[in-house]
């Protein structure tokens, strides 16, 4: 079941390898923020440090000593879990990379991606109800199945899973909170309600993993990851809500009566 | 400017904005209760937990909704706040009916129905558990008749300024 002794001999090689892609994504997102800060008002260097923040806590779920713990420790998986599916997207959407994509490309290919983004199957999987179905929805799937169990002997199915939690984490926050462009926008209220059941679900998961360990996991250590993901995931939806919150504050500011703006 | 200048002392508009205000303490005011009850009673003095043996299926959905709804409702809760703030609408008389109001029905809740009714969870695993269900229940219920005479009062009062600034006009 512990399959990571099979790369013990050419482990670091192994590692250079896996690290590259990650090496990659921060190049050029530097190259395309320095770049594009010649020819458009400078990028900001905060979105800059939360991509390669985001970009690093996504890399330790796929190599170093947590990811090779992962394997045979629940709590350690748990920890990367919560790296990988709501931090990492978090720092990532913070880091706004379609906006540097959209800087950097030329104006007619620019416009060929933003009509992309617009159509119609964007905007169901945009959708914070499909978002979430896809992201909670996913992980429920994942501990209470055995599926848990299998993804550890086929690297390519551990290799999927993971990179879903990944993607799916991203476009549940992108649905959420607004800061690349989003042709897709849905009302307050409703991305409120989607992301309170959201957290319910995750809160509901992560209380019965606490009780009802996935196959093949000791109670001790379903019990420590439970409250890790129960905890931590409230401490990282602490910053969803104050975000969302806080662009609501900022939008629904009270303008000059004169002007006769009505808002809400 | 000018509103800039009187933003401390002039909350003249917190007659166009009474629901907000009560909603804002009430949001906050569940929050604070749910947060001082996993604080103090399930993390500090192991009273009970979020996961009590007793636990159904039906309270760990209903724990979670409501988990995640108090989460929102205190950072959200506030926000409306700085939003009252900076309209000159906040009333610290009506968001406090409101916050006894959103804590005191909340408490009420738990006591009587999580705790009595469904089972979930109870205050305390000891043999004389009456007396914690009374203070807890009691507690409650003092809160939500204090919240109602601030809210009626400030109601009342809000209906005599409004008239004071109509015959002012």
């Amino acid at each position: 079941m512990n399959n990571n002794h099979i790369h013990h001999g050419s482990e670091q090689a192994y590692d250079l390898f896996l690290l590259f892609p990650f090496l990659a994504a921060i190049i050029i997102y530097l190259l395309a923020a320095s770049i594009t800060s010649c020819r458009y008002r400078k990028w900001p260097l905060s979105r800059t440090i939360f991509w390669i923040l985001g970009i690093l806590c996504t890399a330790l779920v796929f190599v170093g000593p947590i990811a090779n713990r992962a394997h045979s420790d629940f709590t350690v998986h748990m920890l990367g879990h919560l790296f990988l599916g709501m931090l990492a997207p978090l720092l990532i959407v913070l880091a706004a990379p379609m906006t540097l994509v959209l800087r950097a490309l030329n104006v007619k290919q620019a416009r060929l991606l933003t009509r992309a983004l617009k159509s119609r199957p964007l905007r169901i999987l945009s959708d914070p109800i499909m978002t979430s179905l896809l992201n909670v929805g996913g992980v429920w799937i994942l501990y209470t199945t055995n599926l848990y169990a299998i993804m550890h002997d086929y690297f390519l199915l551990y290799f999927v899973i993971h990179v879903h939690v990944f993607f799916a984490g991203y476009l549940f926050t992108i649905s959420i909170i607004y800061i690349d462009p989003a042709p897709h926008r849905s009302s307050y209220l409703y991305r409120a309600i989607t992301l309170i059941m959201a957290l319910a679900a995750h809160g509901m998961l992560s209380k019965y993993i606490y009780a009802n360990p996935p196959a093949g996991v000791p109670a001790a250590q379903a019990e420590i990851g439970g409250m890790l993901m129960y905890y931590g995931g409230d401490l990282i939806d602490l910053f969803l809500i104050f975000l969302l919150c806080l662009q609501w504050y900022r939008e629904s500011r009270p303008r000059d009566i004169s002007q006769g703006t009505e808002n809400a | 400017m000018a509103s800039e200048m009187n933003h401390n002392q002039d909350f003249s508009a917190r007659f166009d904005y009474l629901s907000r205000n009560l909603w804002s303490g009430i949001l906050f005011g569940l929050g604070l209760v749910a947060f001082f009850d996993e604080a103090v009673f399930h993390q500090l003095l192991h009273w009970h937990h979020f996961y009590d043996k007793s636990t159904t299926e039906i309270g760990l959905v209903s724990d979670g909704l409501f988990h995640a709804f108090s989460w929102f409702a205190t950072i959200g809760g506030l926000f409306l706040v700085a939003d009252l703030n900076r309209r000159n609408a906040f009333w610290f008389k009506r968001w406090w009916g409101g916050m006894m109001l959103g804590g005191g029905i909340f408490q009420l809740y738990d006591g009587t129905i999580q705790h009595k009714i469904m089972r979930i969870h109870q205050i305390r695993y000891v043999e004389n558990v009456l007396i914690y269900d009374l203070v807890w229940n009691i507690v409650a219920a003092l809160m939500v008749l204090t919240a109602m005479s601030l809210i009626f009062r400030t109601g009342r009062e809000s209906k005599r300024g409004n008239g004071k600034i109509a015959n002012e006009q």
